[in-house]
């Protein structure tokens, strides 16, 4: 029936569920000329709403409706279709309606199944609004909950039921978690991350029956149960079709071809009541491509259902589950277990190792996206290195078919056409001409490969832009900034950027002003570009308090400091502790204490120690020459007159330091951004190592240095690093980065091969010369203090939501229950 | 500086809060209402938008002490905990779109700041 501009056509749709919106959706992008006149039928007392998200209307109070049709589109709620006269060509309505139709699409869905055990009726399911309304009234007041089905969906209404306040239960009768998806190490990591949020699991049980205020399973075993919730799998709604004589599956669901049409050329069956290739999708990302199949059909095209991949990956309660191909395909296994850090990870491939065939991931998904692309091709690499390799051990090895978005079947070969054809340059335009990761998100790494690659091949430099507002990178931005001496972030991005800025691009600018000397961190709008962490000059811990922690130049500290510490500490309940940095932080502080604290502190003669900036932490010392019997030069004293030189110089990312008093190394400087170590002529000078995520030790750049020297130099391979490094690159990856490494960095720093050295001098000194106690000049400005409250109508209240208990005679935060799914 | 459209109903109980110029430019501040914490944000046109502080992927309340500003033209807030993005004008997670976090009615009543008890 393709559309001719002379005639309409009348296009009934059943049920108005995810699925019948995208339909429609789709239908009334294409028809220009409105041929198709839409009445949608939905018995929901609602119109279409985004039922992934279910769980966010129970535990946050989410709208979760999606944005209305527009005004051509008919849409009756409330209403339920009880008959088809295909004969006739019309449906009827339990409200008496007959609507005619030309097209008719079912979008039914489906309905939870409950298992017909007794007492049944008088549990919940998890699939409407009206549910989670009716559960949410049930659950008030009440004690204990069990879920039926420890599936994904089951697994979510747990968590749901357990932020209702009740002690919850989970009953599986196959031997582990998500069996479905995973394997029997998967599910049983899955199980012990899940027990650890304090749910129970009881699997490969039989449910016996449902009793008023408990669950009996088989064994005699009694759960108690206020809420009994059915989450134990779905049966397509194919009632309609079933008395309409239209072919229905042995266990359910509307046959259709692989263009979504049944036996009846008028009509279609499309998402989770639709049996498509033999198979009933339960999950979104299928019902939407059923969706666009048959719009594309309504108007004469030819468009598929090609089958959808049924890989998952979900942050389930804080935990990453992933499970991709068939990770139950009879062959070969890779597995590797983590018990200490909760992960599972498992690959199935051919039995020539040549095929990946599919996996399992728990507890750490990252590695998600490249390896469901190569699900059904060649291993691009040796499978540790796909498991622990991130995308770049994949995205090379991809044909043109393989899938790289499955939320909305995007294949490597359309993104790559898109590109070319479209002369795309950037990722948001890919995902918007592609739909490639508008879905679940988490193949966008994969994307943003592919385009790099193909600009590479193009010749066309990949973007190296900062984030959406800037097109350049952080040195660049430090240059126009010092060149065309701009003072604010309204400035410059009105000069070079768009937009209003956001968490990527407004703390490195404001680490590129601080750095330039350009005024206090929390002046003008330049407070609203930092970090909490910067904002309030303290580092936010996990339960929304602050540590503090005072500067200890060289980890060396008088008994009358340490005293006032410990009661500073004390007089706030504030939990204490020796830092990695050789120094103590204080836990607990809730903003209004902090000017306080600070008070006590500064009036003691303590300063910030700027423990939450980017920017110089610690210059960590070992006790040297003046105690230690081997010791050849004074480390301490060399460690503290560095600290404050270097104090409150904000960088790229933080920067570590110590200085050991001979060749033994107590202080560890070899990993440090810059080390230094006596000799007993002078100092060698290490640059560049790390501790760390990714430690590496520092390179010797000189030796035998007189002091003076020494600080020369370090001045300069710091201001070079602020200029030249990218966001959050520590002076390592940087020096890893760089043309000619530590030889050309040598040269830069001691031969001044840039002529730069005199500016990197005079940057320093005017450093050293600016310098303020950040906390000190916060304590003097009113207008800096303003923002020390918990709550802007009640300055004098503390936040409630902060509790503490004790623990080994301190505080401990009390966290609260995550809510999000 | 903009009023935003009173679309409510007039059984809504308006609560006063603070002083507009209590709310810095393009950054929160939390307010108490109702024994509920509300995040206030001002963006640099001029409007108020307002979440719920709790931040959903921490269980902290924290919201207001998020990084405001724009992402493809919509205003938003990064958590300052975790760094998740939410639309300041829905209170949908953009990099989490399975999550939302409630979002308040608010006006500009002459200087006063008011939020829409519920
Ligand atoms: C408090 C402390 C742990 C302790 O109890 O000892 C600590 C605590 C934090 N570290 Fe650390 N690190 C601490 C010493 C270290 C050390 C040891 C050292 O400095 O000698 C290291 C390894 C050395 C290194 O950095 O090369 C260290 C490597 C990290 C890293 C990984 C950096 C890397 O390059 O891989 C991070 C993450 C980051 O910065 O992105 C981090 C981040 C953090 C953060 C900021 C995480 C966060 O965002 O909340 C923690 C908050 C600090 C707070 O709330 O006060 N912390 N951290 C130590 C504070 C030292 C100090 O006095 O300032
Ligand atoms: C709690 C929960 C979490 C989920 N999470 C995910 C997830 O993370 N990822 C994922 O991919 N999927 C998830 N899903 C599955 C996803 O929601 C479904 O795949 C999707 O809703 C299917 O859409 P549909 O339009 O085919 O059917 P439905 O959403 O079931 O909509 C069908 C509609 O038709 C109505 N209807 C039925 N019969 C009639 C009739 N005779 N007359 C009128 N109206 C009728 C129904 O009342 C219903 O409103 C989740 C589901 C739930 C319940
Ligand atoms: S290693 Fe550092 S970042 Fe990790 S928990 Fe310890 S203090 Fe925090
Ligand atoms: S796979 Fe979900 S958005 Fe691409």
């Amino acid at each position: 029936m393709p559309p001719t501009p002379t005639k309409t056509g009348h296009l009934v749709v059943i049920g108005h569920g995810p699925a019948a919106h995208r339909l429609i959706e789709a239908v009334r992008e294409r028809d220009t000329e409105d041929y198709w006149q839409i009445t949608v039928v939905g018995e929901e007392p609602r119109p279409a709403y985004d039922r992934v998200a279910l769980t966010s209307y129970l535990t946050d109070g989410a709208d979760l409706g999606y944005p209305a049709h527009d005004d051509a589109v008919r849409v009756r709620t409330g209403e339920r279709v009880t008959a088809i006269d295909r004969a006739g060509r019309t449906v009827t309505t339990d409200a008496g309606e007959t609507l005619g139709y030309d097209t008719l699409v079912l979008a039914t869905g489906s309905v939870p199944f409950v298992p017909p055990v007794p007492g049944a009726g008088t549990a919940f399911v998890y699939r409407t609004i009206d549910d989670l309304d009716a559960l949410r009234a049930r659950a008030a007041g009440r004690a204990s909950g069990v879920v039926v089905g420890g599936g994904l969906l089951g697994l979510e209404a747990a968590r749901a039921l357990q932020g209702l306040g009740l002690e919850t239960h989970i009953v599986e009768m196959a031997p582990w978690l998500m069996a479905r998806q995973l394997d029997e190490g998967g599910g049983a990591m899955l199980r012990r991350h899940i027990e650890a949020l304090g749910l129970r699991v009881h699997t490969g049980v039989m449910l016996d029956r449902v009793e008023a205020d408990a669950v009996r399973l088989a064994g005699d075993t009694v759960l108690p149960a206020d809420v009994v919730v059915f989450s134990a799998g779905i049966r397509p709604r194919d009632e309609l079709a079933r008395a309409a004589g239209l072919e229905v599956g042995e266990r359910g669901g509307v046959v259709v071809d692989d263009a979504c049409r049944t036996g009846d050329p008028r009509i279609y069956a499309i998402g989770e009541c639709a049996l498509v290739g033999g198979q009933v999708y339960g999950l979104v990302g299928p019902c939407l491509s059923m969706a666009e199949v048959v719009a594309d059909a309504l108007f004469g095209g030819a468009a598929r259902f090609a089958g959808a991949d049924t890989s998952t990956q979900l942050k389930l309660m804080g935990v990453d589950v992933a499970s991709f191909g068939d990770p139950s395909a009879d062959a070969l296994n890779v597995s590797y277990t983590d018990p200490v850090a909760g992960t599972y990870k498992r690959l199935v491939v051919s039995d020539d190792a040549g095929t990946l065939l599919g996996g399992v991931l728990v507890g750490d998904a990252s590695a998600y996206p490249t390896l469901r692309a190569c699900v059904g091709a060649s291993l691009p690499a040796a499978p540790d290195r796909l498991l622990f390799g991130g995308t770049e051990a994949v995205a090379g090895a991809m044909t043109e078919e393989t899938m790289v978005c499955s939320c909305n079947g995007v294949s490597a070969g359309t993104i790559r056409s898109a590109i070319a054809d479209g002369g795309l340059t950037d990722l948001p335009t890919v995902k918007a001409c592609t739909r490639a990761g508008t879905g679940c998100g988490s193949c966008v790494p994969l994307v943003k490969r592919i385009l790099d690659e193909e600009l590479t091949s193009a010749g066309i430099p990949v973007s190296r832009a900062l984030c959406e507002h800037f097109d350049h990178t952080r040195a660049e931005l430090f240059d126009i900034v010092r060149v065309r001496g701009i003072t604010t972030f309204s400035g410059l991005i009105a000069e070079c950027g768009r937009g209003r800025g956001c968490d990527i691009c407004k703390p490195v600018v404001a680490s590129i002003l601080a750095s330039l000397g350009t005024g206090h961190i929390l002046d003008g709008e330049r407070a609203g570009l930092q970090d909490t962490n910067d904002q309030f000059l303290a580092n936010m811990q996990k339960n929304g308090t602050y540590s503090v922690v005072p500067r200890v130049p060289g980890g060396e500290i008088t008994p009358e400091k340490l005293i006032v510490i410990g009661e500073v500490a004390r007089d706030f309940g504030l939990y204490t502790k020796i830092t990695g940095g050789q120094r103590i932080d204080m836990f607990g502080a809730r903003v209004e204490q902090l000017p306080q604290i600070w008070k006590r502190l500064t009036e003691a003669g303590f300063e910030s120690g700027h423990a939450y900036g980017k920017a110089l932490r610690t210059v960590k010392s070992c006790v040297g020459s003046t105690w230690c019997r081997y010791g050849v030069q004074d480390s301490v004293g060399l460690a503290i007159r560095l600290e404050l030189r270097y104090r409150g110089l904000r960088a790229p990312h933080k920067i570590k330091s110590a200085v050991s008093g001979c060749a033994r190394e107590c202080a560890e400087a070899q990993s440090k951004d810059f080390g230094v170590i006596a000799t007993e002529k002078g100092w060698n000078l290490y640059v560049a190592g790390n501790g760390g995520m990714r430690p590496r030790h520092a390179d010797l750049f000189a030796t035998d240095l007189d002091t003076d020297t020494l600080i020369r130099y370090i001045d300069r391979f710091l201001m070079f690093y602020i200029r030249t490094a990218d966001r959050l690159q520590r002076t390592a990856s940087w020096l890893e980065s760089l043309d000619g490494g530590i030889e050309y960095l040598r040269d830069v720093i001691v031969a001044d091969r840039l002529g730069i050295c005199d500016s990197l001098d005079a940057a320093m000194a005017r450093h050293v010369e600016d310098y303020t106690d950040e906390w000190r000049a916060t304590l003097e400005d009113p207008e800096r203090l303003r923002r020390f409250v918990s709550f802007v109508n009640a300055p004098g209240t503390p936040d409630p939501s902060i509790v503490f208990e004790p623990e080994r005679d301190q505080i401990k935060p009390v966290i609260p229950e995550v809510v999000s799914r | 500086m903009t009023q935003v459209l009173d679309l409510a109903p007039v059984s809504v109980r308006w609560q006063d809060v603070c002083d507009y110029d209590d709310l810095p430019p393009e950054d929160g501040v939390c307010a108490l209402v109702g024994g509920e914490q509300v995040a206030l944000f001002r963006t640099h046109d001029g409007r108020v938008h307002a979440l719920s502080n709790l931040d959903p992927f921490s269980g902290a309340y924290v919201l207001a002490r998020g990084i405001v500003g724009s992402r493809g033209g919509v205003p938003t807030v990064a958590s300052p905990m975790y760094k998740q993005v939410f639309d300041l004008t829905t209170g949908r997670c953009l990099d989490d779109p399975a999550v939302r976090v409630p979002v308040y009615r608010v006006r500009v009543s002459g200087t006063r700041v008011e939020v829409a008890r519920t």
